[in-house]
């Protein structure tokens, strides 16, 4: 599906602009990956022994896959509320510079910070390989509306994926549930393998694997934010050297 | 309506372990990508960092399985995630290749063992 050129009168009222991000849900790989994902998630959330609207409640409020498979799992092993928080936000820091690198694409000097509430908040890692995708081809005044509509459609999926997989939970194979976590971590990895433009972000993907493995040695309890923040700072630093040679 | 609901106390967990440890870090990201300006030298760095964590939790599901996956062995998870950068590369950067192929050495292999 082709969205309209960036002259085009679809996009002078909000609403259209709305429901071409809605449309867009069609026309990405990534939303059959999350709907595969939170049937996945929903099987998981029933076999667990939490409600249906439990459930619901965690796509909605939450929103980002990997914290929801820690959170179910965790509090179905046992583990205390206390320490289910500590795991959830560890994994929910990349959160924190996703937003922050999201946001300037959408902004124009009129914006106030409330009218990117929803969009932080529908921030995960399907809709900021998106924005990097198909922001370019959506005017910057109308970019709000596209992206909540893009984010709210791709909700909507996952609510639905939820459903089925909670009510089929029973049927699921332990392979096919197998098959399903692996998901996240292919999707995640070659969507952001595409999304790397900058040296800066090849060199931060490569070393960020490799340091995982590393990291965890320390024992720390924060390995992903100790690998990470060392990997994306060497990373940073060979972009400024090598701006420097080519200057 | 009891049994969509469940009991009201794991949602009330729901949101003290779930969704405010998650939110805390989009709403930090809020107050202060609200006011950074797209070419700033700043966001190539939060981009690398972005990035960065996103590896480690990638790894982390690859390396330490959560739930059904497991049970699939280490070989078996880092053959699924080699073959499928092969076939990513290989087709020009499809995502949809790289899933697939992953998928089908992970299931296939994994049904091959038994």
């Amino acid at each position: 599906m082709a969205l309209p050129p960036l002259d085009s009168s679809q996009w002078h009222s909000s609403l259209r602009a709305f429901l071409w991000g809605v449309r867009s849900v069609g026309s990405t790989i990534l939303a059959l990956v999350l709907f595969a994902t939170y049937l996945g998630i929903g099987a998981l959330a029933h076999d667990t022994g939490f409600s249906l609207a439990w459930t619901l409640a965690s796509t909605v409020f939450v929103w980002a896959g990997p914290a929801q498979i820690i959170l179910v799992s965790t509090l179905g092993s046992g583990a205390t509320i206390l320490q289910s928080a500590i795991a959830v936000t560890v994994s929910a820091i990349r959160l924190f510079p996703m937003v922050v690198s999201v946001l300037p694409m959408m902004r124009t000097p009129k914006t106030k910070r409330r009218h990117l509430i929803l969009v932080a908040h529908l921030t995960a890692v399907t809709l900021w390989v998106e924005c990097h995708r198909f922001l370019p081809q959506v005017p910057r005044e109308r970019r709000i509306a596209f992206i909540q509509g893009l984010g709210c459609g791709l909700v909507f999926l996952s609510v639905v994926a939820n459903t089925i997989g909670y009510l089929l939970a029973a049927n699921l194979s332990p392979l096919f549930a197998a098959a399903i976590l692996m998901l996240t971590p292919l999707a995640f990895l070659f969507s952001t393998a595409r999304n790397c433009r900058e040296l800066a972000d090849g060199i931060a993907l490569a070393l960020g694997l490799a340091l995982y493995p590393v990291a965890t040695l320390l024992n720390s309890g924060l390995d992903i934010l100790v690998s990470g923040v060392v990997a994306g700072t060497i990373a940073y630093g060979v972009h400024r050297v090598r701006a420097k040679v080519i200057a | 309506m009891s049994t969509f609901i469940g009991d009201w106390h794991a949602l009330v967990v729901l949101f003290v372990a779930g969704v405010i440890p998650n939110q805390i870090w989009r709403m930090l990201g809020l107050w202060f990508g609200g006011g950074l300006d797209e070419g700033s030298e700043l966001l190539v760095w939060v981009r690398a960092l972005a990035t960065a964590i996103l590896a480690g939790v990638i790894a982390q599901i690859v390396v330490q399985p959560p739930g059904a996956l497991a049970s699939v062995p280490a070989v078996l998870r880092y053959g699924a995630v080699a073959a499928g950068f092969a076939a990513f590369m290989l087709s020009r950067k499809s995502i949809f290749a790289g899933v697939a192929i992953g998928e089908v050495i992970l299931v296939g292999g994994q049904w091959w063992l038994g």
